[in-house]
């Protein structure tokens, strides 16, 4: 009987004290991922993320295709960041190829790239309103979300999977009004993202609930390889549109959040406190864009990279996502790996949850701002 | 091409409205008729008025409206009525359907969105309809190892406790199922039903999260009783009575509200705990625990369980308009009848075609006034419970049961001294100056 038990379960005899709860993959509040939680009452003693029930092999496709018609799938993993997660690689196939992508573009990239941030952290702010019971939160920032998307529809031609950053550019420049259209809804969107600190941040009882739950020190984040919000959120300065700018993040005037308490209040905030400053991105980038152009080089069909080995990695909206890329003198490459931020925030979950109440499950998982299909890859 | 839906047909149709005529013609012939026949043998016909009211009286008066009207007030002022109809079942559960409907708008006007839209074309007014539609075609899924007997009574029991709670509550004057003189209690008794029959349903359902859910809402009934309690022992000092109908009676000048406001804030937020809804909902905290202990329910047995806590959100939404807000006490909004309308009866056609048309002496002025007062309360208590779960997250057990043990019960001591105030300060009570 208990062989055919999943690993990790056990079956629980009559006088059991621990509880074991399977959270996932088919419970309301797990995404596309298995917890298995062991409760004594009310606290938790036992965490055992298992990732993986939407591993699709990414990484091994990207070395039957060759570099152009790698684009579409992938973006596959995270589709509400799908411009951030192509990013890197069209960064390190330019570094390839040894490509120098035009001026506009750059620009046009940096600002499809915040609007798609945004778009991932209104998608993920609606799942931790909705994981904390709060209806209205998941109903605003989704329909607030449009407002972006439609932006992005403009820009690239589809809603979530835009395919729209190529090696060498953009896959197309935008439509004649885009500026002033870009500029009046992201004024609007900031000015309704300043509406969830009433209804949300500033809440008594969002900041009980989850004030002092699940705190990582400054320490115990960078021991364990947390980045993004995470890192953000106990205290370490860490952003590599800071660290290590590409593209023309180093032109741009934008600070990056930094809060000291470690908390889930914290790591929940330090997301929203973001998209002010990708509004700030875009519209420093609207003004300083250069008005015309060319959008991106041309290639050949198939190019081919020397023998080389080429790692980049930018700011997600969950953290520092990486490509290393190696490759042999083909049209394809040699190995793809994707180093996701999201598997790096899972490492700290079993140290976040051990220890703390049931209750808090939801509010610690969401604010570690993990995203299982990326995890997975 | 692979097709999901059949294709329609209007000759299936067709014969499926036949065949189900048929068989309908079939069985009322060969089981239906047979058995109304054999039942009138044996069933005792009322008398009113020295008339013997068979069933074929009961066709020929109704043609005749002085002969249907008798017959109309008797049934009124049956038990029967009182129960099935106005201040019992029907009318709580018009207000519960309507309240589904209020609440659904309304989060979504809160939450910018439209709600339901599309069922019944006038803002989806029909959609409960659907809903319960849909939940009485589906399957009922019984957990292989669950406890049957305890697991089929659960949801059928969680409803009739909620009727019978709402038989507790007084309408209007001499409108109430049950007056008993000890009311109040009787309340306390019925609500004392509800933490047992959770438990119940959630253990036999013999699942971990029906079973969470279960001591949850244990935990929270069970501490949340105790404020309940001590926040309305002020009126019971200050009235001298148990019975709701005269704790209504004692507010025609001032409701209570106006001299214990603690005890009513503290006896509306147990409401909001005892009705598990939002901020207070844990026992089914969906991203915790699935849906808690309706977890395991499914179909119309989930609709019961829905059923039973929406008439029990009428019957707190009442019982807090009868000990706080005056109950049917309010100014007359609805002119005075005329008296032969109510008592002496009217001719209407005099000449050829006289139709004697008799009272309805129930309808009286101060019912319908007192209703009109009662239900305008009433909604807008419900309105006020209904509206926190646009503006609050969640809370947590161990906060839920800090609120419960500490302050709740502090604030309803405080409330318990003021009435003790009032009382030996002369101000009201026997002898008192109001």
């Amino acid at each position: 009987m208990s062989a055919k038990l999943p690993p990790g379960l056990q079956l629980e005899k009559v006088d059991d004290r621990i509880m074991t709860l399977n959270v996932g993959p088919q419970h309301p509040g797990s995404g596309h991922m298995r917890i298995i939680i062991k409760v004594d009452g009310d606290y938790i003693v036992h965490t055992d993320p298992d990732p993986g029930y939407v591993h699709r092999g990414e990484e091994k496709m990207a070395e039957y295709r060759n570099y152009i018609t790698n684009i579409p799938h992938l973006e596959r993993p995270v589709i509400h960041d799908s411009c951030n997660i192509l990013y890197p690689y069209c960064l390190g196939i330019e570094e390839l190829l040894g490509l120098e992508v035009p001026e506009r573009a750059k620009y046009l990239r940096v600002i499809a790239a915040e609007l798609n941030r945004c778009v991932y952290i209104q998608y993920w702010l609606a799942i931790y309103g909705i994981f904390l019971g709060h209806s209205t939160m998941f109903m605003w920032p989704t329909g607030d979300r449009e407002l972006l998307i439609d932006l992005l529809e403009k820009m690239t031609g589809a809603r979530v999977t835009h395919a729209y950053f190529v090696p060498g550019g953009i896959r197309n420049d935008v439509p004649p009004n885009f500026e002033d259209v870009c500029l009046r809804q992201v004024n609007y969107f900031e000015k309704r993202i300043k509406e969830y600190a009433d209804v949300f941040y500033d809440n008594p009882i969002l900041i009980s609930r989850t004030r002092d739950t699940g705190v990582l020190s400054r320490e115990d984040a960078i021991k364990l390889g947390t980045t993004g919000s995470v890192l953000r959120a106990s205290g370490v300065d860490f952003d590599i549109r800071k660290k290590e700018p590409y593209d023309v993040y180093d032109e741009l005037d934008f600070q990056s959040p930094t809060l000291k308490e470690g908390d889930s209040y914290a790591r929940s905030k330090i997301p929203w406190l973001d998209m002010f400053e990708s509004c700030r991105i875009i519209r420093d980038a609207l003004k300083k864009m250069p008005k015309s152009g060319s959008v991106r080089v041309k290639l050949k069909p198939k190019p081919k990279g020397g023998d080389t080995e080429i790692y980049r990695r930018v700011e997600s909206g969950r953290g520092a996502l990486g490509m290393y890329i190696v490759s042999k003198g083909k049209p394809q490459p040699y190995r793809l790996k994707i180093s996701v931020p999201s598997f790096r925030n899972l490492i700290a979950m079993p140290h976040l949850l051990t220890g703390e109440k049931l209750g808090n499950m939801p509010a610690v998982y969401w604010s570690l701002n993990y995203w299982p299909v990326e995890a997975d890859r | 091409m692979s097709v999901i839906a059949p294709k329609f047909r209007l000759g299936y149709l067709i014969k499926g409205v036949i065949d189900n005529i048929f068989w309908i013609i079939l069985l009322v012939t060969l089981i239906g008729i047979p058995i109304v026949q054999i039942v009138l043998i044996y069933i005792d016909f009322p008398i009113i008025d020295g008339e013997i009211w068979n069933p074929f009286r009961v066709l020929d008066a109704l043609t005749h409206p002085e002969r249907a009207l008798p017959l109309v007030v008797s049934f009124m002022q049956s038990d029967l009525f009182k129960v099935v109809a106005f201040p019992g079942f029907g009318f709580a559960a018009l207000i519960a359907a309507a309240t589904i409907f209020i609440e659904r708008k309304m989060l979504a006007k809160l939450q910018l969105r439209v709600g339901p839209f599309y069922c019944g074309k006038v803002e989806g007014i029909l959609q409960l309809m659907a809903d319960g539609l849909k939940l009485i075609s589906k399957e009922i899924i019984i957990p292989a190892k669950a406890d049957k007997p305890i697991f089929w009574a659960a949801p059928v029991l969680f409803a009739a406790t909620a009727g019978a709670f709402v038989a507790l509550i007084p309408v209007a004057p001499g409108w109430v199922v049950a007056d008993i003189d000890l009311g109040l209690l009787a309340v306390f008794a019925v609500i004392g039903f509800f933490p047992i029959i959770t438990i119940l349903s959630a253990w036999s359902s013999n699942s971990k999260f029906p079973f969470i859910g279960g001591i949850r809402a244990l935990h929270q009934m069970v501490s949340f009783e105790i404020p309940l309690i001590l926040s309305v022992l002020g009126i019971v000092m200050l009235t001298g009575t148990l019975n709701l109908a005269e704790i209504v009676q004692s507010q025609a000048n001032f409701p209570w509200i106006i001299f214990m406001p603690v005890g009513a804030v503290v006896f509306f937020i147990t409401i909001l705990a005892e009705l598990e809804r939002i901020p207070f909902d844990l026992p089914e905290a969906e991203s915790e625990i699935v849906a808690g202990w309706l977890t395991e329910f499914s179909g119309m047995m989930y609709g019961l369980v829905q059923l039973g806590t929406y008439l029990k959100l009428y019957a707190f939404a009442g019982l807090f308009v009868v000990l706080f807000l005056g109950g049917w006490n309010g100014p007359d909004i609805v002119p005075p009848f005329p008296a032969e309308i109510v008592t002496d009866g009217i001719t209407i056609l005099p000449g050829a075609l006289t139709v004697e048309i008799p009272g309805l002496p129930l309808l009286a002025h101060e019912m319908i006034n007192g209703t009109i007062w009662f239900m305008l309360k009433t909604i807008g208590v419900i309105l006020v419970i209904l509206l926190p779960r646009g503006v609050f997250p969640r809370i947590r057990i161990d906060m839920l049961l800090h609120i419960g043990w500490y302050k709740l019960i502090a604030l309803s001591f405080v409330n318990i001294f003021i009435a003790l105030a009032l009382v030996y300060g002369g101000v009201i009570g026997p002898g008192g100056i109001l």
